[in-house]
């Protein structure tokens, strides 16, 4: 096995999805078989850590890591696997921008761990044991990772590559990928693997002049099959959100809720779309346009920081007591 | 390659330095600031010899930045600019911190105001690094000018520039030109005729060589900028082919249909359906109401066609469009009459004899339905009593909180009218009395000694339920007499309602297609309320007359001939600059969303159609950069207020939080596995 | 000795028709105010993109005030009015991110009301003194926990990490 190069795949806080969407290539992943040794996939082959460690630095050719980073053992696999890779791609919305993981970060560590070892119903935990790095126990100490207080995403935690973003990526941006480094056609480091434009570049919706009188939630109408969604007051993300996925949300009538992330050069997802729907609200009296948000768009984090919420300007919601909800202080 | 900012504390003799430590400051920044190459402190930064400085420090310490910490850049900014520009630099490269009015001038703690100097200066530094070279565009200005609406200030404003030479083209939407004052009897103080005035203007407008007169059309839609407008016009068909037509007047007497005419004579006189609105019309041609016109109605007629001399009716004639090119605008589209039937209580339209101030002005008109004759709504009853009403729907926060401006003076004519024609008594309901004009309280003066009863207090009602002996059969016009502490009921014959002037109904439709502003009520906002009163923040459209506010005939005109020299100076030098502090759309980075399409007062933004992408028009744009802070795809950028360079401005202002470099929040640098 | 009193770094961001010649005019007016707003220049109140607030926060501003023209009075016409339905989208989530309300504000100032500008901003100050700092970055450290942790696990995982020469 000379020539073949070698691959590593891993995860991090993540659901296993972007696992399976590379097998979304379908019988390209022959191709890539062809191509690469699989080193390192803990789903689909059996590897040790230990193995990896005692690779040579840079001897990988290639690291998809998905999920973003919990713990410290993912924080420790992502440094490993950085330090042992040529070239590393943040892979999937996790690893990009936090995802649905890095809402977590809308509470904290002690909140969680009350909800998961003591208020859920299906609980007995009478002694209130909660996880420890360190349990002393008579055949010696056991350890566990220790559990972040918020969510980081990969590239604050080490240099990434590549970002191939999407929740998960589409299976043609996926090879798009693994075709541009099989071919050493490489676009410069930091490249986000999508378009420059957004998603409105290619959704076939009809689209007019914004103005915008009442925000709605998707039960609250049927929509127009032609017209552009948020022309009818549905919140679609498709304004800021980088295209790559070829607008299949919209495409079927329902909105884009930004998987994709945040277009070339924009560092705040939230920001964009809070500004720009904003913007358009038509309405000069205060009073009103505080209730056209406030009714209209009840969980605004959810709507406007869905996925990016740990890669966005603040990461997480300020620190609270504990009790579950985000935004009381202390 | 780096920049090499030169810095400049100015001292501002002790305004600066009696507060702030500027030697600590030019020192600081000098020693701590990255790319700083030169950094001075200087009793006086804008005098020739600070200037000087700044020039000589270009050239010889070839800086590629200059930041002066002295007073607000409303004060000097030009100045520093200028003296970048003659040390060989781009001004745009040169960014001022206010020292003075944002520190030394409002601090009491020397320390503390030392500190934030840095904090200024260092924002400043960080921001003028990303500054760009920028250059102002000239653009060539057509010499011809659309006037919109053709009353008095807008006539006046055709004349002005037509005399000059210039090209004009006026549009009115009305079959004839005139306006307002086309309908008045007499104008005040002076009493002249205003037909006798107005008319002799007209018909120069109409003959004149330099101004097309597009009547009974409309401005459809308007595109371009200061200098380049584009507008489309849409001619309403007459009926009446105007080469043919001779204004022989034949058509309108062999007409046998009559009706009211509502407009010219307010309702109270006929017109035919085929009409011109008054003897003296402007143009002269007819036109055909097809709302009326039996032909039109049932097909059959034509008598109109039957004994015109000349062929002139064509019943096919369709809406035509007439594209203009033109450099300047001049909005001059009047105001419309305050419909009180709003208040119920003064019963217009109830109770026969009341009357609106309009109605009374073609009452009065030797021209108009009763030929001059003051009677009452039966047409041959002469009152023996009237009441004016002052404030229909003026000074009143139900309806307009504003001053009508005029309606004191016409109610002093209509007095005045009255008696010299009917010898009957008069009474004017008044809040107070605003003759505020040269000649104008000389006239009150006359209308008290003419025996004019006054009565200061605001009409509550105007009733004909009798109450006492004398009252019957007549109206009964109720006010407290502010003066005497007392009710008052008067009965008279004829009530006259002054209806306060209002913005046109599609005032705020007109604000927008020409891209300016208008008060919440619909009046046109001028670009400044003392020292720019008839130019407007569009560049290149300006305002006349009463669209502006209410406003009598000397001002309508004083206003339509500043106008056309506001024009007039645009078209002799033939240029004009546009600044460069405006907002590009990225093309490759626009899908067309459409955010920002309804964000630009000023029209700036269109869509195109075919590329799916929005487009700034850079020479309307202002610079304002909303639709930069809107756009979710961040296509858009600002010259010179830009992102990078607001927020590298944010990260030097925070340089004692993260560092002058402003590194990104820290994330934890991760230590390398150890091998 | 007295604990210091905390100085809030607040970054004001003043449209350039009205609110900054407010500025000018509290000072040509020699009105005293505390030294705490560090003020950027826009053209529009309608130019602030809510990213610059976040970023201002997250870089360790106390706090953000935003001023321009009074609504109706806009330089531009109407752009102020986008600012203001700006704010109270931003308000609305900030509120959701457990950020106090004081901590941001908007506020009209006409270039004739240098005295509503400095005592806005005396009012601020005072308010988010009493708040206390912001220090949002240090929010999302672990209290040196990650690199206590990492270590443990690099203890670990030593002897299995030397790669043979």
């Amino acid at each position: 096995m000379s020539e073949k190069g070698k691959l590593a795949l891993y995860w991090g806080a993540s659901c296993g999805g972007c696992e399976i969407a590379v097998l979304g290539i379908d019988d390209k992943i022959l191709q890539v078989a062809d191509a690469f040794d699989i080193v390192f996939w803990p789903v689909a082959v059996d590897a040790k850590v230990r193995s990896i460690e005692k690779m040579e630095d840079k001897s990988i050719d290639l690291c998809l890591f998905n999920g973003a980073i919990r713990t410290s053992e993912q924080e420790y696999m992502a440094r490993l696997l950085r330090q042992k890779s040529k070239v590393l791609v943040a892979f999937g919305s996790c690893a990009h921008e936090g995802c649905i993981p890095g809402l977590a970060n809308m509470t904290d560590k002690e909140a969680i761990f009350q909800t998961a070892y003591h208020d859920t119903p299906s609980t007995h935990n009478p002694d209130d044991v909660r996880p420890q790095t360190e349990t002393e126990v008579a055949e010696g100490t056991l350890t566990l990772p220790y559990f972040y207080e918020t969510v980081k995403t990969l590239d604050q935690t080490i240099d990434v590559d590549y970002y191939l973003p999407g929740c998960p990526p589409e299976p043609e941006r996926i090879w798009d990928a693994l075709t541009a480094i099989l071919t050493n056609q490489l676009p410069p480091p930091g490249t986000v693997i999508g378009e420059t434009t957004t998603v409105c570049d290619v959704c076939p919706r009809e689209r007019e002049e914004k103005k915008i009188k009442e925000f709605k939630r998707t039960w609250e109408i049927i929509p127009d099959p032609d017209k552009c969604l948020l022309d009818q007051g549905i919140i679609c993300c498709g304004i800021a959100t980088r295209a790559g996925c070829g607008a299949l949300c919209p495409t079927v009538g329902s909105p884009c809720i930004g998987c994709y992330g945040p277009n070339e050069g924009v560092e705040d997802f939230g920001a964009r779309m809070m500004s720009a729907l904003a913007s358009v609200i038509d309405s000069d009296d205060p009073a009103e346009i505080d209730r056209i948000i406030q009714e209209g768009i009840p969980d605004p984090m959810g709507s406007f920081y869905r996925f990016s919420m740990a890669h966005g300007e603040l990461r997480r919601v300020a620190p609270i007591s504990g009790n579950g909800k985000p935004g009381e202080p202390a | 390659m780096s920049e090499k900012v030169g810095v400049y504390i100015c001292h501002c003799g002790s305004n600066i330095a009696g507060m702030v430590d500027v030697e600590e400051v030019a020192r600081w920044a000098g020693e701590n600031l990255n790319d700083v190459a030169v950094s001075r402190d200087y009793k006086f930064m804008c005098s020739s010899l600070g200037q000087e400085l700044i020039e000589e420090d270009i050239k010889n310490e070839g800086l590629t930045r200059v930041v002066v910490g002295a007073c607000s850049p409303h004060l000097h900014e030009k100045t520093f600019r200028n003296a970048c520009e003659k040390g060989g630099l781009n001004p745009y490269l040169c960014q001022m911190a206010s020292l003075r009015e944002q520190i030394s001038w409002v601090s009491t703690d020397k320390d503390r105001a030392t500190e934030k100097s840095k904090a200024l200066i260092s924002g400043a530094v960080e921001r003028v690094k990303l500054h760009e070279e920028l250059q102002p565009t000239e653009v060539p200005v057509n010499p011809n000018t659309l006037v919109v609406g053709a009353g008095i200030a807008g006539i006046q404003s055709a004349l002005e520039l037509a005399d000059a030479g210039h090209h004009v083209y006026l549009v009115e939407r009305e079959p004839s030109i005139g306006g307002h004052m086309a309908q008045f009897d007499k104008t005040f103080p002076t009493l002249d005729c205003a037909a006798c005035i107005l008319t002799p203007r007209m018909s120069e407008v109409g003959d004149h060589p330099n101004i097309t007169l597009l009547s009974y059309s409309e401005v459809e839609e308007v595109t371009g900028y200061v200098g380049n407008f584009h507008a489309r016009l849409r001619k309403k068909a007459r009926y009446v082919n105007e080469e043919d037509c001779t204004g022989c007047g034949i058509c309108i007497e062999k007409c046998p249909k009559k009706v009211v005419d509502d407009v010219f004579e307010a309702g109270l006189g006929y017109r035919k359906a085929i009409y011109r609105p008054f003897p003296q019309a402007v143009p002269k041609f007819p036109v055909i109401d097809t709302e009326s016109c039996i032909y039109f109605e049932r097909g059959t007629c034509k008598a109109c066609e039957k004994f015109c001399p000349t062929d002139a009716i064509d019943f096919e004639q369709k809406d035509t469009y007439i594209d203009l090119d033109v450099g300047n605008i001049v909005l001059a589209t009047g105001y419309q009459i305050f419909d009180p039937t709003k208040i119920p209580q003064y019963g217009y339209g109830r109770l026969a004899n009341v009357f609106t101030s309009l109605e009374f002005e073609r009452l009065c008109n030797a021209a108009g339905p009763t030929e001059g004759k003051v009677v009452l709504r039966d047409g041959v009853t002469e009152p023996e009593s009237v009441a004016i009403v002052h404030c229909v729907g003026s000074r009143d926060k139900r309806f307009n909180p504003h001053c009508s401006a005029i309606c004191c003076m016409s109610a002093l004519k209509f007095g005045h009218l009255v008696m010299e024609k009917t010898g009957a008594e008069v009474y004017s309901f008044y809040i107070d009395m605003r003759p505020i004009a040269k000649g104008y309280e000389e006239f009150y003066d006359r209308l008290l000694e003419e025996g004019m009863h006054f009565i200061r207090g605001r009409v509550a009602e105007v009733t004909d339920a009798a109450r006492k002996p004398g009252e019957e059969g007549k109206l009964i016009v109720q006010a407290e007499d502010t003066l005497i502490g007392r009710q008052r009921r008067v009965p008279v014959d004829m009530v006259i309602l002054m209806s306060a002037l209002e913005p046109q109904s599609d005032a705020r439709d007109v604000a927008l297609q020409f891209g300016i502003s208008c008060s919440m009520k619909g009046w046109f906002t001028e670009r400044h309320p003392k020292l720019d009163p008839v130019a407007t923040m569009t560049d290149g459209v300006f305002i006349a007359g009463t669209c502006q506010g209410p406003k009598d005939i000397p001002d309508s005109v004083a206003q339509g001939a500043a106008a056309a020299a506001r024009v007039q100076g645009m078209v002799t030098i033939g240029t004009v600059e546009i600044e460069p502090v405006v907002a590009t759309i990225h093309e490759e980075l626009c899908s067309g969303c459409r955010i920002c399409n309804t964000l630009c007062p000023f029209n700036a933004i269109d869509y195109d159609a075919e590329k799916e992408v929005s487009v700034i028009n850079q020479a309307l744009c202002k610079g304002c950069g909303t639709c930069i802070a809107a756009c979710p795809a961040q296509a858009i950028s600002g010259a010179h207020f830009s992102n990078g360079q607001i927020l590298a401005e944010l990260q030097g202002l925070l340089y004692d939080v993260f560092g002058s470099n402003g590194a990104k929040a820290p994330v934890e640098t991760p230590e390398a596995v150890p091998a | 000795m007295t604990e210091e009193t905390f100085q809030p770094k607040i970054i004001g961001f003043l449209c350039n028709w009205c609110s900054y010649r407010a500025a000018d005019l509290a000072g040509t007016a020699r009105m005293k105010y505390e030294p705490n707003v560090r003020i950027i220049r826009v053209m529009c109140s309608g130019r602030v993109d809510p990213s610059f607030i976040l970023k201002a926060l997250s870089m360790g501003a106390d706090g953000v005030m935003i001023a321009g023209c009074h609504p109706g009075e806009c330089h531009y016409l109407e752009q102020n009015y986008k600012t203001m339905r700006r704010f109270s989208m931003l308000k609305h989530t900030l509120r959701a991110m457990g950020i106090e309300d004081e901590r941001v504000r908007l506020q009209w100032a006409s270039a004739a009301e240098g005295g509503v500008l400095a005592k806005a901003i005396n009012e601020m100050v005072e308010q988010v003194r009493s708040l206390g700092p912001l220090n949002w970055s240090e929010h999302w450290s672990e209290n040196g926990r990650i690199e206590e942790s990492i270590g443990n696990l690099l203890q670990e995982h030593e002897e299995a990490m030397e790669v043979p020469a």
